[in-house]
């Protein structure tokens, strides 16, 4: 089906061939991903991307990313950047989205335009230890795919489906995850 | 020669629950030369019967059994095989790996993690809800099995929380028909292994979500809710004694869903173009798995609201006994179509060994008759 005509920008072939050259070099497959974080001031902070390990090897972004998160000024911040909980939203919106272009590549559905809307609920009685049955995190997260594509809608929720099951950010989230925390 | 560890049909009399009936209706029973000529074709066999129907094949074929022979190495000897057994050892030529897919259960690691105040069932060891103590049950995974023991648990009186992961949605019936009845008239359960996109799926795909009644009922998420089953998402780990779900559980519905109703499609279709929709009702689409309100995250397993878990996760064969090196780092068994990777070594009766229908009582015959074509050709070819 990638032998189509469809264009989403996904180059599905080199995809599929990593597939099969890593089925055989599990070891290639294990992957590091790695970010640094310096406070600046108040709940004001800056962290960068550009390192991580994999196929064996460290490798390295083109460039440097960086991300300023602070609080709104409702919590006494300066709003600086995006509040930690919502580049969570981001890294579920941008994975879910990138995931649908790579599955509509593969299945022959060429994309038109992909939108996603998201919302977490969260009661911040939890965060503030007001009540401490109240979890600190989401509660629920809401996505809402709106998608113009040459198919029907049931393929199209099936693209979503199966983006969600490939998902690393949706599975992060759903599924516990050991977090270990030292200081140095 | 037919090397049985036990007595003929020895799984179905050892290793079931008591209820279980077979997922394939009556008239679908069928092995080389012998059939179910009952009064009940769409009934389901119950497990006397189907050991009275396996036991009476091998008494009409007069296959050479030689029960109560537990095989316990088989190693390359010469141009053949060595095969030690408990009563004595043989020399052979060829070898048919007929042990199945189902050995032992297999279980997830989480389980080293639960309390000991949980008893812990697979579903071989499982036999009715009386082997339980009273209180709280926790059914993992939601395949026949699954589905089948928590609707049975439920029934008993006791509270259940099922975890449902992956899974296969099925109607028993459509457009009046039983759905088997549309797998293998539609030429799907037909499927070459060869012709199947994804093998190694296929291949471990959970068994579809049904159950073999009298009254030909489904059984699927929707009436288990209905019966007061509490549904949770996948188990995803057991920490500091409560067990954790994924929230992944809509996506879950959504994937069997879809899934349901591409099949639904497809036997539309087959119905269609090929002039038969005057044999069958009219179509039907079937409510969406209904997620609830709010599905439970984790479950207190120390606290005594959940005294039992049943592990329906699944099996695994056993080829500890073989000493052939064709055996993956996964435990499972290197083979095209059931033509093992040693020379006259094959296998019969695992997932989509040859077709879909591979598994099934009636899967066996058109199998068979393709790999002795091969082993015929085999012995005939070597010196």
């Amino acid at each position: 089906m990638a032998t189509t005509n469809v264009n989403n920008g996904v180059n599905v072939d080199a995809l599929l061939a990593a597939r099969e050259a890593l089925r055989g070099a599990p070891q290639a497959a294990k992957f590091k991903w790695r970010a640094s974080c310096k406070w600046k001031n108040g709940t004001h902070t800056n962290s960068t991307v550009q390192g991580f390990h994999g196929l064996g090897a460290e490798q390295k972004h083109k460039t440097e990313f960086s991300f300023e998160a602070d609080h709104p000024e409702i919590f006494a911040s300066e709003d600086l950047g995006a509040t930690p909980v919502e580049y969570v939203l981001v890294g579920l919106a941008s994975c879910l989205t990138a995931g649908v272009a790579a599955v509509a590549q593969n299945r022959g559905i060429q994309l038109r335009s992909v939108e996603a809307k998201l919302e977490g609920s969260m009661d911040i009685q939890g965060i503030l230890g007001i009540d401490s049955d109240v979890r600190n995190g989401y509660d629920d997260i809401k996505v809402t795919f709106n998608i113009d594509a040459d198919a029907s809608k049931k393929d199209i929720e099936a693209l979503v489906a199966q983006s969600q099951k490939r998902s690393a950010v949706y599975d992060i989230i759903t599924n516990p995850t050991n977090v270990t925390v030292e200081v140095v | 020669m037919v090397l049985e560890r036990g007595e003929v049909a020895n799984s179905w009399r050892r290793e079931r629950w008591d209820s279980l009936r077979l997922l394939t209706p009556n008239w679908q029973s069928r092995l080389p030369g012998y059939r179910y000529e009952g009064p009940d074709p769409d009934g389901f066999m119950t497990m006397a019967e189907v050991i009275a129907f396996v036991a009476g094949f091998a008494a009409a074929s007069g296959a050479p059994v030689r029960t109560q022979t537990t095989v316990t190495s088989v190693v390359r000897a010469g141009e053949g095989y060595h095969v030690t057994t408990d009563r004595g050892d043989f020399e052979c030529r060829c070898l048919v790996l007929a042990s199945g897919a189902c050995n032992v259960a297999s279980v997830p690691g989480v389980r080293q993690a639960v309390p000991a105040s949980v008893e812990c069932f697979t579903a071989l060891e499982y036999r009715n809800p009386a082997q339980l103590p009273d209180g709280g049950v926790l059914v993992v995974g939601a395949s026949a099995t699954g589905v089948q023991l928590a609707d049975e648990i439920r029934r008993s009186g006791r509270p259940v929380t099922l975890s449902v992961g992956e899974h296969v949605r099925l109607p028993r019936t459509y457009r009046g028909k039983d759905v088997l009845w549309w797998m293998e008239a539609s030429g799907i359960w037909n499927q070459r292994y060869d012709e199947i996109d994804d093998l190694t799926r296929a291949r471990k795909l959970p068994s579809p979500q049904l159950v073999g009644t009298p009254e030909r009922a489904t059984l699927d998420l929707n009436s288990l809710s209905d019966a007061g089953v509490q549904i949770v998402g996948r188990l995803a780990a057991v920490r500091d004694g409560r067990a954790l779900f994924s929230g992944g559980l809509r996506n879950q519905f959504a994937l069997a869903d879809l899934k349901m109703d591409r099949l639904l499609d497809a036997f539309d279709e087959w119905a269609r173009s090929h002039r038969r929709d005057a044999d069958v009702g009219p179509t039907e689409r079937f409510e969406a798995t209904r997620p609830p309100a709010s599905s439970r995250l984790d479950l207190p397993l120390a606290t005594g609201e959940i005294r039992s878990i049943i592990w329906a996760t699944g099996f695994r064969p056993d080829y500890s006994w073989l000493h052939v090196p064709v055996v993956d780092p996964k435990g499972y068994l290197r083979h095209d179509g059931g033509v093992v990777d040693a020379p006259g070594l094959y296998a019969i009766g695992l997932p989509v060994l040859r077709r879909r229908k591979s598994t099934f009582i009636h899967g066996a015959e058109d199998d068979a008759r393709d790999l002795i074509e091969h082993l015929a050709g085999y012995l005939a070819n070597s010196p």
